[in-house]
């Protein structure tokens, strides 16, 4: 690791400021540090200034929630988010998207918003003396034809299949939830989460939309008629501590069977958190059985790519938005 | 789940807390690493990024201003190092640094020692290397390999057992079975790192690392470093697991104690996790075709087993595990053939089960297939196929249960109640199958020493340089000594891991309970013979000032040879000097093997295709337990690490670059708590006296022969889809 100088800020502007101000964008937030100090032990990540923001924990640290929404502070740790009863009771894809992931021991460090931002846990990004796009543009991408059993079908190219490993994620896009930044170019702006990570295009190297010195500082979550029938399948070779081969959130108002509306996520299949429109589209006003389950799981994968060694991705990938539908068609939930 | 510390049945030992168990789970244990020094400089690795080249240039310019370096050993300036020994107690000849030539991908191009780990690992970030670079061949598969006959060519082969006219036999059976299996690469990753600290006082030197192998690696660290033996003292208190990893020494160690003899202070060097899946051995990856015959009833009459195993360019390794599964069954006629691939890889070498864990794979594997052919029960295909001989040498087993374990698990697994037909069991959405295999594992035994020490106050001490990598055996070394001098445990110390005590084989192929105990018995015995001249049958606490005054000592000391029958008295000198002279099973006046029968239950979920393991039972003969707590304890790990074998772990090879992949324990699966479901061991009562004096088969290694078997086996039954490439991933089934 190299030298880099560490700042525990208590002032929002002052540390907003110090990332900002840095001059070469070397500057970089730290809240749970369990992604970021992992690849600058692998000399992925070689910041050489780290801002600790959790001395604004009191600010940014709370769970809120009114008859519209669930706010998210960004320093919120998973353990604390999984842990919440209205959470588990209302939002229970969320719960259970996080405690799908990771360990307890590291939920119990983790943020949020750090969460979202978390980087591919791509072979080739990770050991630095491979090509890879995302970590060297223009160097080439040596996943492309190499191992990729873990890799992107979804929103690839040639330049980057790299997959987007996180849980959590899929639950904010499937749920259509809002991001609040502060330090931006033209000061605090709210996005849709949908647009805060960027397709890898020729450009695997821009993982997200948000300027150096912007800041996640709370992630807020709609309630809708959908939110508590809602769930997750998380589909991998081991039951716990690894990242999705394939994974599903789903989020369904139903009427009797007939489908109002349905919201639908696919993790461990594509290069960004993955909202799949043209599946929900096709269970829209429809009676939801196996059938149309399955009808929807192959619209979501119609535009798959698959590699070498991840083609098993798109069945397995079916299949588990097929178990997440009826399962969540089955849920019991108080209306 | 089966208790933690199960009642003996006649002919084990008592299921003692582990001597050492407080200190390990409080901390207090310290391991190699742990080892606090004055002074100390901290040492790390510079590693290749290719497989095969040359180095044109290193350049060490920016790390040498780096801050806080002290010293990189590198091509330039390193002398002093002879050429490591290929043998158990070397891995690989390579002697990195002495040439331009790049073998291996990971190869060691330098060694930075700075004043902190930090400062050492930032400097070596900052050598660059210049290669030439040469298209290597990563694996079987690629364009380049050559490949060898293994018979002779190897330690663990001397020939290919075969016995009558296969091709008669074959031709002649009425039922046929033909398959191709393989089992991949998989990287040892102990949890306690590879470590070397390197401590010299003049011309002596201290060397503290973890080792199955104490006398094995102070020879050949001696040898390297062109030093008097007796100049070198090893250390290795605690091994945090080696499976095989930790027996033979790498070319590390001896440039550590270079660089700390260079430097004139100590330095340590404790190798990345990522680093170890290239610098350290790994289990080699194999190739098998089984051809198996039988008559229509499900006799077997012919077997044939070709293999592949893969090496490096420079070594012969291979494992050989014909020896063993030419002699599991009354086949009629048998053929064998071992074969070498070299690529461009570093040398493998042994990991928990070497030869029986891929080839029983393979061998069980087609007994499954063929019960499906005959439609009959797999239990009871093997159960036809027992004996009591050896098929290859015509020599009796010594002790043979395996048709009990069998029987006893066909009851405790409730098997009855499977249903054969593949995909006929289930629960909603998820398939149920269960399988079956044998275990088996020879019985080893080596040279060994011990000394003994009792005190008229009934203190006992009993010294061997033996290794405590997590099997037990200080406290079955101290057992067996407390049973003898009639003493409580508590009162035994039991003095391990260090060169200065009495010399003790390697902790490799399940030897070390079956020889150290079999060396300290010796000594009770003649402690004992002491006291018998003083009149006491049977020694007591009690009895004991009275006997030592008669005796007019303050106390007793004795020393235990053990050579075990058919291995030559030069035996010990050869184990002083570094060499364990060990001999297997098959080599004995008659078969010595431990047997197991293995069951598991395996579900898959019918959509999307994992596979889950509930139940894991096995069944188990194995002579003397001398501890029913610490041989359970062994044989659990065996079963969850045989479906780990099958399920999970495999080192994934670049195959353009002969690269690794996954280099961390997050990309390599080996499985959480979260995986591991009810875990059932029976131990059957079984008494051998010809095996040793202490009556012990080793079982370390038993428990995970043969268990991959059994979760493909379930895996057939429950989804009807034979896969035959471990690991078993869900896309096999998709």
């Amino acid at each position: 690791v190299e030298q880099f100088e560490y700042r525990r800020e208590a002032n929002l502007e002052r540390a907003i400021e110090a990332v900002r101000g840095a001059q070469d964008a070397s500057a970089q937030f730290i809240a749970g540090g369990t992604n970021l100090t992992d690849y600058m032990t692998l000399g992925v990540a070689q910041p050489r200034i780290l801002v600790d923001l959790n001395e604004l924990r009191e600010r940014f640290g709370r769970i809120d929630s009114d008859q519209h929404r669930l706010r998210l502070g960004a320093l919120v740790r998973m353990s604390e988010a999984e842990d919440h009863p209205l959470i588990r009771r209302d939002f229970p894809v969320i719960a259970q998207t996080l405690m799908l992931a990771a360990s307890r021991q590291i939920r119990n460090m983790a943020s949020l918003g750090g969460n979202v931002l978390q980087r591919t846990r791509c072979e080739y990004f990770r050991e630095t003396s491979w090509p890879c796009n995302k970590r060297r543009p223009g160097s080439g991408c040596a996943a492309f034809d190499g191992i990729n059993r873990q890799h992107a079908i979804l929103g690839t190219t040639e330049h980057c299949i790299a997959a987007y490993p996180g849980d959590f994620a899929q639950a904010l896009i499937a749920l259509g939830a809002t991001v609040e930044t502060l330090g931006g170019p033209s000061g605090p702006r709210t996005i849709p989460f949908a647009q805060l990570h960027r397709l890898p295009d020729d450009t695997p190297h821009l993982e997200t939309s948000l300027a150096p010195g912007e800041m996640i500082a709370f992630l807020n979550v709609p309630t809708g008629p959908w939110t508590p029938r809602s769930c997750y399948v998380k589909i991998r070779d081991r039951d716990s501590y690894q990242f999705a081969l394939t994974s599903a959130a789903v989020a369904l108002h139903l009427e009797g069977d007939i489908v109002q509306e349905a919201r639908i996520a696919l993790g461990g299949v594509a290069t960004i958190p993955w909202r799949a429109h043209e599946a929900e589209a096709v269970l829209g006003g429809r009676k939801l059985n196996e059938a149309l389950a399955l009808k929807a799981a192959t619209v979501a994968f119609a535009g798959a790519l698959p590699r070498r060694h991840n083609a098993f991705k798109i069945p397995i990938g079916q299949q588990t938005l097929v178990r997440a539908l009826l399962e969540a068609q089955r849920m019991q939930v108080l209306t | 789940m089966s208790s933690a510390a199960p009642r003996p049945r006649e002919n084990q030992g008592a299921p003692h807390p582990r001597i050492d168990a407080r200190l390990k789970v409080t901390g207090e244990a310290r391991y190699a690493a742990d080892i606090a020094l004055n002074n100390l400089a901290h040492a790390v690795l510079v590693t290749s990024d290719i497989a095969r080249g040359e180095v044109t240039s290193i350049s060490l310019h920016a790390a040498r201003s780096s801050p806080g370096v002290l010293d990189i050993v590198s091509y330039e300036d390193i002398e002093g190092l002879r050429k490591p020994r290929l043998s158990n107690s070397s891995y690989t000849s390579l002697r990195p640094l002495h040439q331009r030539t790049i073998y291996h991908d990971g190869q060691i191009m330098a060694l930075v020692v700075a004043d902190t780990l930090e400062a050492a690992e930032r400097a070596a970030s900052r050598v660059t290397v210049e290669y030439s670079r040469q298209p290597p061949a990563a694996g079987f598969d690629s364009p380049g390999t050559t490949q060898m006959d293994a018979a002779g060519k190897v330690a663990l082969l001397d020939e290919d057992p075969c016995v009558g006219d296969f091709k008669k036999a074959f031709q002649a059976a009425a039922v046929k079975i033909e398959a191709d299996y393989a089992t991949p690469q998989q990287t040892h990753n102990p949890i306690e790192l590879f470590s070397t600290t390197a401590a010299w006082g003049d011309d002596e030197l201290t060397i503290y690392e973890p080792t199955q192998s104490l006398y094995g690696f102070r020879a050949e660290i001696a040898h390297q470093l062109d030093i008097d033996v007796a100049k070198v003292r090893v250390v290795s208190p605690y091994v945090g697991g080696g499976f095989g990893s930790k027996g033979p020494s790498t070319p590390r160690s001896a440039l550590v104690a270079l660089a700390a003899r260079r430097l004139g202070r100590p330095v340590r060097c404790v190798v990345s996790r990522s680093q170890a899946f290239t610098t350290l051995p790994y289990r080699a990856p194999t190739r098998h075709h089984v051809k198996l015959g039988a008559s229509s009833a499900g006799k077997l009459q012919a077997y044939s087993h070709d293999a592949w195993e893969l090496t490096s360019r420079l070594d012969n390794y291979a494992v050989g595990g014909t020896d063993t599964t030419a002699r599991m069954y009354a086949y009629g006629a048998v053929a064998t053939h071992v074969r070498l691939v070299k690529a461009d890889r570093q040398t493998p070498a042994y990991m928990r089960s070497p030869p029986e864990l891929p080839y029983m794979f393979a061998l069980e594997s087609a007994l499954d297939e063929l019960a499906y052919t005959l439609e009959m029960d797999p239990v009871e295909l093997r159960l036809l196929n027992d004996t009591q001989k050896d098929p290859i040498s015509g020599k009796r087993f010594s002790s043979r249960h395996l048709k009990e374990c069998y029987e006893k698990g066909v009851t405790a697994f409730g098997w009855k109640k499977r249903n054969p037909r593949p995909r006929s069991m289930r629960e909603g959405e998820w398939l149920i199958g269960l399988g079956c295999a044998t275990a088996v594992y020879p019985t080893n035994v080596a040279a060994a020493t011990a000394r003994v020490r009792l005190e008229s106050n009934g203190q006992v001490r009993v010294q061997s340089a033996s290794q405590e990598i997590g099997t037990g055996i200080r406290t079955v070394a101290g057992q067996i000594a407390a049973e003898q001098l009639g003493v409580d445990l508590a009162n035994v110390t039991v003095e391990m891991g260090d060169t200065s005590l009495p010399a003790a084989p390697v902790s490799g192929g399940s030897n070390s309970t079956a020889s150290v105990c079999s060396a300290v018995l010796l000594a009770c015995e003649k402690i004992r013979a002491r006291l018998h001249k003083a009149g006491s049958a049977t020694p007591s606490v009690k009895n004991l000032p009275k006997l030592f005054q008669k005796l007019g000592v303050g106390v007793i000391e004795e020393y235990g040879e053990f050579i075990p029958e058919g291995v030559p008295p030069e035996a010990l000198q050869k184990l002083y000097a570094g060499q364990t002279t060990m001999i297997s099973g098959s080599e004995r006046k008659r078969a010595m093997f431990a047997f197991g029968a293995e069951f598991v239950e395996v579900r898959i979920n019918e959509r999307t295709r994992e596979i889950r393991v509930p139940r894991l039972l096995g069944v188990f003969a194995a002579g003397r337990i001398m501890n029913t707590r610490t041989a359970r304890s062994q044989l659990m790990g065996g079963l969850i690490w045989g479906m780990s074998a099958a399920l999970h772990e495999a080192t994934e090879i670049d195959p353009r670059a002969a690269r690794t992949v996954n280099r961390d324990l997050q990309d390599y699966l080996v499985p959480v708590n979260a995986d591991v479901g009810q875990v059932d061991v029976i131990m059957l009562s079984e008494v051998d006296t010809e095996v040793n004096p202490a009556g012990i088969k080793g079982l370390g290694e038993l428990g995970n022969a043969g268990t991959n078997a059994a979760v493909a086996n379930a895996v057939f039954h429950a989804t009807g889809v034979r896969v035959r490439t471990l690991p078993i991933r869900l896309e096999d089934l998709a």
